[in-house]
């Protein structure tokens, strides 16, 4: 038994220290709140169809947030749906609120709720109504409910985590492969702007701008994505033609890459393009969950396979653990070796695609100290950089344990700069508890 | 030394073991691989921190704590794998952590000239100033014990010393243990060549699975006592018998040549044979069959097997023509010692084992387990890290994932080296069966004993040429092939 629980924590330590993490977290932003938008919209519809049945008469009050028009909307359609009548949505300020209730007093009209967010059901215009509208009937005041739940664990903060890591992941997968063979790669964060780079210079200049096709946006985000994987295999053929170590060669690439995603972009951002590019970073097609997740989640579970059930994970394993042992047994060393670079590369590229569409534009400065983020996370995530060993799981948790160190900071106010010593007091500490472990 | 205990998890490598030396002695330690040699002088060298039992130095009792400590009592510990930088030179690395230092400035000058002090005492020539990569490994072993003698060391252990020497350098290194006993210096000398241990030594003390098993001065002891002693159970003959017809030619080789290193080797090795490479080290013959595995660029030369040429360009080549290469340097060239045995086993079948690029490790285990069977491999499970295995056992995982892939050729390179008796008799049963298969066998070895019993014909090789041919190795003597061997 205490085998199984050595064994268990040996491989999946890290799980534990992120569940800490999240548990600390998820204390440390326990608050009142309440639902908002369409969920909130659907409770409140619910408490007016209860208490006032089909007839009911309402004014829905909410400021100018999106979250909050969102709330107006649906409830708008709820209300209407179940028979009841919005006599006035009020969108802005309690003197606004003021004004439209004196239209309905004007016309001599009653009033049975007023349906609120959690913020305006709070305003003063409201306080009093039996005072101020007397001859409004005594309208209820109807606001979501309110309930304790920590920030950190709500479904948005949640998945907000999630597309703040998926670039980094998706890299970090390409930095395993090559981290397993005993290599690094220090170019990914260059290659993510001479992607995005490259990618929204081409929508704008050859796929007709901001009325670029679906199709014309897929070719020119292919295009870069092989262009990093042709610079994958400069790298990866240096390394194994002429024997240069990995560091060198791929710092070498990181200067050439970042000056050439300048000099591509002519030191500006490049925003010509259209709103459907931002599908892959924003949009939201499969169970609600962000396109860019999804197709994160989708690469690590064949990244998985690819490690722990193929031949050729077998022999970056093997290239990495004793490179001189698997030439003789026969593994063709210099092509897996290309493999990982290449993967490494084109995997970049894709991550520098993502994030040229979550911010609709291609600039030259994406991707800075990427590459030393993606190693934190693979060397968090228990992978050896003396190669061979290192788990595609481990490195997912390893992102995802960045992530959450940032994103809980944000959530608890922690300055920025303090983010950085805690960042790297973190990853330290990680790898310590690594090498303690395996001690 | 007295009621030793160390324990790791999951193994009590020493159970109240005693060991005492005289000064100016050469105590032998003997057993099989595993039964807690190196385990013992770890502990004597500050490496391992004994459970139990006390160390006593010239009566006085001494604590451990590094091997820091070990060394400033004055023992040196001279292991098997050596401690040099091999970017240094012979001068540097002798004073590497006992820096001669002037006002804390080092004095290289006078490092030099002690060092060149140090090899004229032990009457050996010596490149002080080329960095010892490029050293000889017999000569990397007189550095490692010119450092020794550099702190004035009264306690030297040797561990297996001659495994990687030749019979001229193992003889020369005698001459020296001889002059360091005069000096009174005590020897602690680990080996498995029970021949050196009866030329050298003057007590032996014998350790099985980490206990005291017996005692004794040399002149009490016979070969076969040793052994006895050392397994537990009496061993017949050290070479199994072998009658297998020999049939036409398997594997011929025709001008090989690369660099000084092999300069136009041209040999055949016939099905059922087993054909011995022998030499000095640095006569060529590692380099000669990593030429015909692929392992290196060849110059000029042709490989045939069964008559048909073969075309090598890399280890891939040559595997998949069916030439199996079993390495003499296990932990840099067979095995991926951080990785299971299993994934180790599998690694050059996985063509079989995953014919769509997915591996089954279903058929990996069910044959891994075969082999752990007929081999007798002692490993707790599949999952077992290599390096943690005894060298018998990893020998074995080499065999085993040579053997799955059913070769017609093997090349044994150093196939017992630093595998103890009883594991070396097993390997020796299974290179008879497999020239009984009809496979053709070529094996390296510079234990002349094992060339002599295992091999059918014998090639002598000379400074990159093969300078000599015993067709009949039943005919012949160690003399014959030493005289070929220096020629």
């Amino acid at each position: 038994m205490k085998r199984v629980l050595s064994r268990w924590f040996t491989d999946y330590g890290m799980v534990l220290v992120l569940f800490l993490l999240c548990a600390f977290f998820s204390v440390a932003t326990y608050t009142e709140q309440s639902a908002t938008g369409e969920v909130a919209a659907v409770q409140v519809g619910e408490l007016i169809k209860k208490q006032f049945g089909g007839n009911a008469l309402v004014v829905i009050a909410v400021r100018e947030q999106a979250e909050d028009v969102a709330f107006a909307k649906r409830l708008n359609a709820e209300l209407i749906a179940s028979g009841a009548r919005v006599l006035a949505v009020i969108q802005g300020e309690p003197k606004d609120a003021r004004e439209a209730l004196m239209k309905i007093v004007a016309t001599g009209g009653k009033l049975h709720a007023i349906a609120c967010t959690q913020a305006t059901s709070e305003w003063e215009v409201f306080s009093d109504l039996k005072t101020d509208f007397p001859s409004l009937g005594e309208p209820v005041l109807l606001a979501p409910l309110r309930y304790r739940w920590p920030i950190f664990l709500n479904a948005s903060n949640l998945l907000n985590i999630a597309n703040q890591i998926a670039v980094i992941a998706v890299i970090a997968i390409g930095m395993t492969l090559v981290i397993v063979t005993g290599g690094i790669d220090l170019s990914v964060g260059s290659l993510i702007a001479l992607s995005a780079v490259l990618a929204a210079k081409l929508i704008r200049d050859c796929a007709g701008g901001m009325n670029a096709t679906a199709s014309g946006m897929i070719i020119a985000c292919i295009a870069a994505v092989l262009l990093c994987g042709v610079i994958g295999a400069f790298s990866g053929g240096m390394i194994t033609q002429f024997g240069i170590p990995p560091f060198i060669v791929t710092l070498a690439m990181m200067l050439v890459c970042s000056g050439l995603a300048f000099t591509l972009a002519e030191g500006q951002s490049i925003a010509e393009i259209p709103d459907s590019f931002m599908w892959l970073g924003r949009g939201a097609d499969f169970l609600g969950l962000p396109n860019a997740v999804v197709l994160m989640v989708a690469l690590y579970a064949l990244a998985h396979v690819l490690m722990s059930r193929t031949k050729l994970g077998r022999y970056l394993y093997a290239v990495g653990g004793n490179r001189e042992a698997a030439r003789l047994s026969g593994v063709p060393v210099q092509r897996v070796l290309m493999f990982a670079y290449i993967a490494s590369a084109l995997l970049a590229g894709l991550g520098g695609v993502f994030m040229a569409s979550l911010y609709k534009s291609g600039s030259a400065t994406y991707g800075n100290m990427y590459e030393l983020y993606v190693i934190a996370a693979v060397v968090v995530g228990g992978a050896s950089l003396s190669g061979g060993e290192g788990k595609m799981f481990g490195t997912f948790i390893g992102a995802l344990t960045i992530a959450v160190i940032q994103n809980g900071m944000n959530l608890t106010n922690v300055e920025s700069y303090t983010q950085k010593v805690v960042l790297g007091l973190v990853i330290l500490g990680a790898v310590l508890l690594d090498k303690i472990r395996h001690r | 030394m007295r009621g030793i205990d160390k324990s790791f998890p999951g193994v009590n490598a020493l159970r109240g073991v005693n060991l005492s030396l005289r000064s100016g002695e050469v105590l032998a330690l003997l057993g099989e691989n595993g039964a807690g040699k190196s385990t013992l002088m770890k502990v004597l060298g500050g490496a391992h921190r004994a459970d139990a039992g006390v160390i006593e130095i010239e009566a006085r009792e001494t604590v451990f704590h590094s091997p820091h400590d070990s060394r400033r009592a004055g023992i040196a510990i001279i292991y098997q794998e050596f401690n040099l930088i091999p970017a240094l030179t012979a001068w540097e690395n002798i004073f590497l952590g006992q820096e001669i230092t002037r006002a804390g400035f080092l004095a290289p000058a006078e490092e030099r000239q002690r060092a060149a002090d140090l090899f004229r005492r032990l009457g050996v020539e010596m490149d002080l100033d080329a960095p010892c990569r490029r050293l000889t490994t017999a000569q990397q072993q007189l550095v490692e014990i010119a450092k020794a003698l550099a702190f004035d060391a009264r306690i030297i252990v040797m561990d297996e010393p001659s495994a990687a020497l030749t019979h001229h350098e193992v003889a020369r290194l005698f001459d020296i243990i001889r002059d360091l006993k005069k000096h009174g210096i005590g020897i602690i000398y680990i080996s498995h060549r029970l021949d050196e241990i009866s030329a050298i030594a003057d007590r032996v003390t014998f350790l099985r699975d980490g206990i005291n098993v017996g005692e004794k001065p040399i002149g009490e002891l016979t070969r076969a006592g040793m052994i006895e002693l050392m397994v537990g159970r009496e061993l017949k003959d050290e070479f199994p018998a072998r009658v297998v017809p020999i049939g036409d030619a398997r594997l011929e080789v025709q001008g090989l040549r690369s660099g000084r290193a092999v300069r136009d080797v041209s040999f055949t090795v016939k099905r059922g044979e087993i054909l011995a490479l022998t030499g000095l080290v640095g006569a060529g013959r590692t380099e000669t069959v990593r030429l015909i595995f692929g392992a290196d660029k060849r110059e000029a030369g042709k490989v045939f097997l069964d008559g048909k040429p073969l075309n090598i360009r890399s280890p891939r080549d040559a595997i998949a023509a069916g030439i199996g290469l079993l390495t003499e340097d296990r932990k840099l060239q067979g095995l991926v010692m951080g990785h299971s045995v299993r994934e180790n086993f599998g690694l050059p079948n996985l063509n079989r084992f995953a014919p769509n690029g997915f591996v089954s490790m279903r058929r990996e285990r069910e044959e891994f387990s075969q082999f752990v069977d007929t081999l007798k491999i002692k490993v707790p499970h599949m999952e077992q890290r290599a390096g943690h295995l005894s060298g018998g056992n990893q020998q074995k995982v080499v065999l085993a994932k040579w053997l799955a892939r059913n070769c017609d050729v093997l090349i044994f390179d150093e196939p017992t080296r630093g595998i103890d008796v009883g594991a070396k008799f097993e390997i020796y049963l299974l290179m008879n069966e497999l020239a009984a298969q009809g496979k053709a066998i070529l094996m390296i070895s510079s234990e002349l004993p094992e060339v002599l019993g295992m091999a059918d014909r014998i090639l002598i090789m000379h400074e990159g040429r093969v300078t000599g041919e015993i067709a009949d190795a039943r005919l012949a003597t160690q003399e014959q092939i030493m005289q070929l061997a220096v020629a």
